[in-house]
């Protein structure tokens, strides 16, 4: 091996006709990152400082009483972004609610971008509907009964949400409207985040504004 | 009398300056280039961008603001520090210092918390957009993992500042949160003693507490924000969405 650099390594590619790697080019309009991107991200970063400085003129931040161990607030919540795991700690034990399930959810993250499947982003319902509908059918039942089992009904109606208008999407007729044809031509993916995203929504509202001593079930605007 | 823009212009071909900065004055786009390769932070970026990148629709700018955050926090939390003793009980008489005692202390604390919280929020509707137009599709993919380990550091970053105004919701959202820790199989027991430097939310915590989010989580957070810019000039630029209509192809 010679390291030479200007001696090795030699390379010879061959590139013989309709076989190149450069299958695909962009032909978009580039300009200079200084000044036009740079300024555009100063403005932006001005006008959140200034909102900020807005919201901290005129909202203080929360400051109770001196910590103190030996007196439980009723209830003890944890902050606004965490209410969510919180909520799933009160319909399953803490190991699925506050281990399994979260770990399994940034798993779920991590991997997105690697399962090389359906990477044209084909929608879901182009292709054999009957099949698929038996199987989006057979997966919201068993998902379905879990919840119900747990009576997780926090998660049960986001769920049940997201699959009606996924079977609402399935029928794409000419004369459905723009918004229908966009939902028919969804990918999987598109439809799996959703419900996560409305599911951690709803439980994070719930969470937030809906629980109070003891967790129990309470109205934001007081007893009614 | 040479007009100010001159004079910034003879300021910068001044030997000193370009000692500095590397580059001279110039409208050129290569001095352009030079203003962004030559620079240890800007050089991160590409030298030039699609102007469609740079549409407001295209990003919303989450991830802009969210590093505006960052830089927020990072500049009011090291003032803060100068107010602050992460010991108990002085942290929360430290507290009722800044509301009382320093000049603009309790906007400086307002400003902290409510970046704080903006971050979560702003870096949660990051990971959604890119989600959503699909930009963690190869080659971005593991620029996508990065992202997820920031957000995973924006979450304990703001989990372990929490702690620090040692009040009832501060001690009473970190004895929740560290609890969930015991569930995990094993070893929950031993990983909520390590975090804690105890069995309960007490004066080691808070210490743990304050070191974790002065010192180690912005430091790993630094490196990782570094690869993850980096990594959208190595993955070709942002991804701008649906370019069927302009890709053509090549033989």
């Amino acid at each position: 091996m010679d390291s030479d650099s200007r001696r090795t390594p030699v390379r010879i590619a061959f590139v013989t006709r309709r076989t190149s790697p450069q299958v695909q080019a962009h032909y978009d309009t580039n300009v200079m990152t200084w000044p036009e991107a740079i300024l555009r991200v100063a403005i932006a970063v001005e006008v959140l400082l200034i909102a900020l400085v807005l919201l901290s003129l005129f909202w203080d931040a929360p400051l109770e009483g001196l910590a103190d161990p030996m007196q439980t607030p009723n209830p003890a919540k944890a902050p606004w972004y965490f209410l969510g795991l919180q909520e799933l700690l009160h319909y399953f034990p803490p190991v699925v609610g506050g281990v399994l399930i979260p770990t399994l959810v940034v798993l779920a993250l991590v991997v997105i971008p690697y399962f090389g499947i359906n990477i044209e982003a084909r929608g879901f319902w182009i292709g054999n509907r009957e099949k698929k509908m038996r199987a989006l059918a057979l997966a919201v039942a068993i998902l379905v009964a879990f919840l119900a089992w747990f009576e997780v009904y926090a998660v049960l109606v986001p769920t049940l949400l997201i699959a009606s208008i996924m079977f609402l999407a399935a029928f794409e007729t000419p004369k459905a409207g723009a918004f229908r044809q966009w939902l028919h031509a969804k990918p999987l993916p598109f439809w799996i985040m959703s419900w996560f995203l409305v599911a951690a929504i709803t439980l994070t509202v719930i969470g937030t504004f809906f629980r109070g001593a003891g967790w129990a079930w309470v109205w934001p605007w007081g007893s009614v | 009398m040479a007009t100010l823009t001159e004079q910034l212009a003879g300021l910068r071909n001044t030997r000193v300056w370009r000692s500095v900065f590397r580059g001279g004055s110039g409208e050129s786009n290569l001095h352009r280039s030079l203003a962004v390769q030559q620079n240890v932070f800007l050089h991160l970026a590409s030298v030039k961008v699609r102007r469609r990148a740079l549409d407001f629709g295209v990003t919303w700018y989450l991830g802009t603001l969210s590093l505006g955050c960052f830089l927020i926090l990072v500049v009011t939390g090291i003032l803060l520090m100068l107010y602050y003793h992460p010991s108990v009980p002085q942290a929360y008489a430290d507290m009722k210092d800044l509301q009382f005692v320093v000049s603009a202390g309790l906007f400086l604390r307002n400003l902290h918390r409510w970046s704080a919280h903006a971050m979560v929020l702003l870096v949660f509707a990051h990971m959604f957009k890119v989600f959503y137009r699909g930009a963690y599709r190869p080659p971005r993919e593991f620029n996508w993992v990065v992202g997820t380990i920031l957000l995973m550091l924006t979450l304990f970053l703001s989990y372990t500042g929490y702690l620090l105004p040692w009040d009832q919701l501060a001690f009473w959202a970190i004895t929740v949160g560290s609890n969930i820790l015991s569930a995990v199989p094993v070893m929950g027991a031993k990983i909520r003693f390590l975090i804690l430097g105890g069995h309960t939310v007490n004066a080691n915590a808070l210490l743990r507490f304050y070191v974790l989010h002065c010192v180690i989580l912005p430091l790993i957070a630094v490196l990782f924000l570094a690869i993850h810019f980096w990594r959208i000039r190595k993955d070709g630029g942002l991804h701008i969405g649906d370019t069927s209509s302009e890709v053509k192809s090549v033989e």
